[in-house]
């Protein structure tokens, strides 16, 4: 079989007038998600697939617009026709997470109440709120049950989460470079890229829409460090070394190494396409998630009503969600009876793996959706 | 880690029949997942297989088995005490380097514990050393530059690091080179050995 890009793809926008409480406590009237969907639904609707995006992307997650190769989606290596997740199988829907800057409703939408945008008045989204909202596009889609929700990072968190809120609705978990929850060395990188942003004069407290502004070198920076931590030494060692722009130091404050040259273009670039007040509410989903919390920080005991089967993956150099992290999900899956499989893959590419096109890790995930696969052709 | 098939089958018959209906089981350096596939279809256990080469854990994966990838020399932290009515560590006792470490884990974590190994003591093998040669035969296929087997042990040894170890011996099944079950001189005649025990 070959494998291939599935080619030219479209958003699609579904509007809900049921107000949904969140977790912060305070109420969103109407909201909408931008969602796409790649391969067919089959007619028992068993075959549905939800990929969860991490931090900076969105629904578009395979795929181009309009053929354009720079719009190609950020897991078009894992998801297409013959691919892992495999689209002439698997009905595949990529969701941009509420509060998000890709068109579902977040702080860069306009207000209904005031018709302006809700900037700093935007509440606070959490994994639960996300798991809740796609449930609901699920239902209107008719997905009663999903085959599959697989995410890597804080998509990995969001599946998971599915598994304990949701679980007579999801059949398997695929929970990638993730953690039960954030180390204190993780929340105190998001805080450092908050402040980068908070602390940008052209911020205004959120409410830089009104004054046609955009706090750039806040996001820039909060990108840089962000885009640091996913990297391992060694890989960026391989890639960058210590080599300079031109053969001689010029003793300024210039971009002179390499490296300084790619961590500012990755910064420049991401401040002109994401939206900061979205930047900070999913750093800060990312720091409260810790289903475990309600249950004593038991694990174990959090997952006791889970039914899923799980895949559960890691990489060797990722330090950020490192693969101590996802064996206490493991462990606490196991210690439950449930059916798991753990995978440690051996990558230089620290956490950034999860999106690469590593061999041994897309073998794994292939071998695991045909399992998915069989179990749906035979209801 | 390859090992010989023949033997292999002998070994799993033989731990099958020690393992009861619908039981839990640890299979460590489960391999392509074999045993736990057998054990599922035959006597409807539940479990997990460790393992920790790419390709094993693909095929586990592929064969519909849970498995854990893990190095067993760094123990079986994570998994809890008593969380399995087995732990089987099949053909692999001579080829770890941290023995009593993982003996102790293995008791830890399992209620009972099933260990398969090849014989030094097998009289094939006492022939080749006596006629000056490290032993190569069905049971220890490898030269001695190329073996995984790091520690050479006999039946005796076994039972004496049983008792030294307070391990209660449950159940004691020899093969002879033929894979039929033998009682007379074990230690001289028996090539493969199999044993259930518990913390006692």
């Amino acid at each position: 079989m070959t494998r291939s890009s599935i080619g030219d793809v479209h958003p699609q926008h579904m509007v809900f007038d049921e107000p949904i409480l969140l977790q912060c406590g305070e109420t969103l009237l109407s909201y909408q998600l931008t969602f796409e969907t790649y391969g067919s639904l089959n007619e028992k609707k068993t075959n549905a697939v939800l990929v969860c995006h991490a931090l900076n992307a969105s629904h578009h997650v395979a795929g181009t617009y309009n053929g354009d190769e720079k719009t190609r989606g950020w897991w078009d290596n894992l998801v297409g026709p013959g691919r892992p997740l495999d689209t002439n199988h698997f009905f595949v829907i990529g969701v941009n997470n509420l509060g998000g800057c890709h068109g579902s409703t977040g702080p860069s939408s306009v207000n209904p109440a005031t018709t302006e945008p809700w900037g700093s008045t935007f509440p606070m989204v959490t994994v639960e709120d996300w798991v809740e909202t796609q449930a609901r596009l699920a239902t209107k889609l008719g997905i009663e049950i999903f085959a599959a929700v697989i995410g890597g990072s804080l998509g990995g968190m969001q599946a998971l989460q599915w598994t304990i809120d949701q679980p007579t609705r999801i059949k398997n978990a695929v929970i990638v470079a993730s953690a039960p929850k954030l180390s204190a060395q993780n929340i105190a990188f998001n805080e450092v890229a908050r402040q980068a942003i908070t602390l940008d004069p052209e911020f205004y407290g959120g409410d830089f829409y009104q004054q046609k502004s955009l706090p750039r070198s806040g996001l820039k920076i909060a990108r840089m460090i962000g885009h640091i931590t996913y990297l391992s030494d060694d890989a960026m060692d391989v890639k960058f070394g210590r080599s300079l722009r031109e053969d001689v130091l010029r003793f300024n404050f210039d971009t002179e190494f390499q490296i300084e040259s790619y961590l500012r273009y990755q910064g420049d670039k991401f401040a002109e396409t994401f939206d900061a007040n979205t930047y900070l509410r999913i750093t800060k989903a990312l720091d409260y998630f810790d289903p475990a919390a309600k249950h004593s920080d038991k694990l174990p005991a959090t997952l006791s009503h889970a039914q899923a089967n799980y895949l559960v993956i890691s990489f060797t150099s990722d330090w950020r969600f490192s693969p101590k992290r996802s064996r206490e999900i493991v462990d606490a899956l196991v210690a439950n009876k449930l059916n798991v499989s753990y995978g440690e893959i051996d990558s230089p590419h620290g956490h950034d793996a999860f999106l690469m096109d590593e061999p041994v890790y897309h073998d794994l995930i292939g071998a695991y959706f045909d399992r998915v696969w069989k179990e749906c052709k035979d209801e | 880690m390859s090992r010989n098939n023949t033997i292999r089958r002998q070994d799993y018959q033989i731990i099958t029949e020690m393992i009861k209906d619908g039981s839990t089981v640890l299979d460590l350096g489960c391999g392509d997942g074999s045993l736990l596939l057998h054990l599922k279809q035959t006597k409807n256990v539940s479990g997990y297989g460790v393992e920790k080469d790419d390709r094993n854990v693909l095929a586990s994966l592929s064969n519909g088995i849970n498995v854990v990838q893990s190095d067993l020399e760094h123990g079986l932290e994570g998994f809890g005490a008593g969380t399995f009515d087995y732990v089987v560590l099949s053909l692999t006792l001579q080829a770890v380097h941290q023995t009593e470490a993982i003996i102790d884990e293995m008791l830890r974590v399992g209620r009972q514990v099933i260990v398969t190994f090849p014989n030094f003591g097998f009289w094939r093998h006492r022939l080749q050393i006596f006629l000056g040669q490290a032993p190569v035969s069905k049971e220890l296929p490898y030269q001695w530059y190329d073996t995984p087997n790091i520690h050479v042990l006999t039946i005796n040894d076994f039972e004496n690091f049983c008792v030294s170890h307070n391990a209660r011996i449950l159940d004691r099944v020899v093969l002879s080179e033929r894979g039929r079950p033998i009682d007379a001189i074990p230690n001289l005649m028996g090539a493969l050995a199999i044993y259930r025990f518990d913390k006692g």
